[in-house]
């Protein structure tokens, strides 16, 4: 009897289990049967790297939108990870226990607020300050910067700063014993004994700017050009998608779930490495 | 987010414990069955769809005002079951043409080998190009507006503004106001790429609102005064104008059938050209063939 019991719950929860793996093995099919034939059709090195992404005369080419999304989540990443790095610091070595308390949370916090807000921030106070203060359209990539700047703070600090907590109190003591100061121990100490679980965090925090859409949307102006400037509007894989499926159809709605395709693959190489940095010690 | 929170208990316990579990093969075989059994039982609620209502589809400039037409007639006709669809003017067209549904709607006029086509102008659209109430430029040439959106025209001082960039917005490719724009401006230049590219008419209002040196063009009914709407070769863009043909940024909203409609269709149709459905349209900002000859 007790035997069966086991068995059951066994099975029930690999059930759970398997559905949610299932999800994930039907929208990956379901995205490659839909846009494999449009690659197909318009070869896979013209629609990568195709200039021109004009659906309505029948060209698809997402290069100017693969550039897009390299140079938001760059400038995203530049703004970003040494502030990112620094609070995790402060948090894990500096701040005093009151303070974190109040702190972490916080950060957390900007973890919960939707990205349409985020987006809608950046509409009303980032855009028009740039368009004033800088030129351009205010609609820019570094508009778009800003935004997944403040947006990828949470994982990169919350990763990076638990990878510095679980180092062993060995190492400090050792490096204290040797009479290093404060600085030096994280800096010469802790920081490279944590590098891999930092290194992880910085690309998962990429892999959130990358996927990023609705935020983007609203700040980036979505212009399928090459950037020349920060100041200029651009348009990410991300938001090719979002903008252009409401009215997509055939062919046009094909090449859409391709660009899903290429999007899917640069974010499953991004996972793959931080699980690939991460695990080797 | 999973694979982030996935890492973080990783690296909190810094050895990885992967428990892995091997199920027997009965258990597998189950499992893929319920699984097929659950998708397949998903699959056709999906497919269950009421055939006796009226199928509307295509143009999603012409959809909301469709809703709204089809909401009030089931009020007024309870047992009325219409279902709006969008997918585009070319869709609509092609859906009435084979007839996978009983109307097709379309914000174009049709094409020489679509006119076979049993069709009804329901309302007619105007379309404003707009420009920041600060901006001095009161008029253009639809020759201009053409060479500023394919980049030929970059600065506003080639049009008679003060020395400024032009920002161009456009709408994002496949929607109806843009495909308008391109076939009543453009003729065969096309759109720069390097234009601004907004989702929806209220956004290109919004930004032509905030960027003194914005251009866009939307819905004449959607028109308010935190922008303005250019005068086009010294014709003010208005309802009158556009009514007695002056005016020539207009499109018609259609809706298309296979032969002429009968049965529950013609009542809807009937509904829809009567002067209280009509009244409807004009409420919503458009303009009613009954208002005038039109072209």
């Amino acid at each position: 009897m007790k035997i069966n019991k086991e068995k059951i719950s066994g099975i029930v929860f690999l059930l759970i289990a398997l559905s949610a793996l299932s999800v994930l093995a039907l929208i990956t099919i379901f995205i490659f049967i839909k846009g494999v034939p449009i690659i197909n059709k318009v070869g896979f090195f013209n629609f990568v790297f195709g200039m021109v992404w004009d659906p309505s005369h029948g060209a698809y080419g997402i290069f100017p939108m693969i550039i897009g999304s390299v140079s938001v989540t760059l400038g995203a990443a530049i703004l970003g990870v040494p502030v990112a790095i620094c609070c995790s610091i402060f948090l894990s070595e500096f701040a005093p226990a009151a303070l974190s308390n109040i702190v972490r949370p916080a950060i957390q916090l900007l973890a919960a607020i939707p990205s349409v807000v985020y987006g809608f921030w950046g509409l009303l106070f980032v855009v028009p300050a740039i368009r004033i203060y800088l030129g351009g359209p205010g609609l820019s990539i570094l508009a778009g910067s800003i935004i997944l700047a403040i947006m990828i703070l949470p994982t990169i600090i919350s990763i990076a700063e638990v990878s510095l907590l679980s180092l062993p109190r060995q190492y400090k003591e050792g490096a204290y014993a040797l009479g290093l100061t404060q600085w030096q121990t994280i800096r010469s100490v802790l920081l490279p004994a944590a590098k891999s679980g930092i290194v992880a965090a910085i690309i998962l925090g990429i892999g959130r700017a990358i996927g990023e859409t609705m935020a983007v949307i609203m700040v980036l102006g979505n212009a399928v050009a090459i950037p020349q400037s920060v100041l200029d509007p651009a348009r990410t894989l991300t938001t090719n998608i979002g903008i252009e499926m409401g009215y997509a159809s055939g062919e046009h709605q094909q090449a859409l779930f391709a660009t899903g395709i290429v999007l899917l693959v640069i974010v499953m190489i991004l996972n793959a490495f931080a699980q690939y940095v991460t695990r080797r010690k | 987010m999973i694979s982030g929170l996935m890492l973080l208990f990783n690296v909190k316990n810094m050895r990885f414990a992967i428990v892995v579990c091997r199920p027997d093969r009965r258990i597998c075989s189950a499992v893929s069955v319920l699984i097929l059994l659950l998708t397949v039982s998903l699959l056709s609620a999906c497919s269950g769809i009421n055939e006796a209502g009226i199928i509307v589809a295509g143009s999603t400039s012409v959809q909301p005002y469709a809703e709204i037409l089809a909401e009030e007639y089931m009020i007024l006709h309870p047992e009325a079951v219409i279902d709006i669809q969008g997918g585009g003017s070319s869709a609509g067209i092609m859906a009435a043409q084979t007839g996978t549904s009983d109307l097709g709607m379309s914000s174009r006029i049709l094409k020489d080998d679509e006119k076979s086509l049993w069709y009804v102008e329901i309302a007619r659209d105007g379309l404003a190009v707009i420009v920041n109430p600060d901006n001095p430029i009161q008029n253009l040439t639809l020759a201009q507006i053409s060479e500023i959106y394919s980049a030929g025209i970059s600065d506003w001082s080639q049009v008679g503004g003060t020395k400024a960039k032009i920002h161009t917005i456009t709408r994002e490719d496949g929607s109806g106001t843009r495909d308008a724009f391109v076939n009543l401006v453009m003729g065969d230049a096309n759109i720069t790429p390097r234009s601004i590219v907004q989702d929806s008419n209220g956004a290109v209002r919004q930004l032509v609102a905030d960027d003194p040196n914005a251009i866009g063009f939307i819905s004449l009914g959607l028109v308010d005064d935190t922008v303005k709407a250019l005068q086009l070769d010294g014709v003010a863009a208005t309802r009158e104008n556009v009514i007695d043909g002056s005016y020539n940024l207009s499109r018609p909203f259609l809706f298309i059938a296979q032969s002429e409609p009968t049965g529950q269709t013609k009542l809807f149709l009937d509904f829809v050209l009567s002067p209280e459905g009509q009244q409807i349209l004009m409420n919503e900002g458009l303009i009613s063939p009954l208002e005038g000859a039109g072209t």
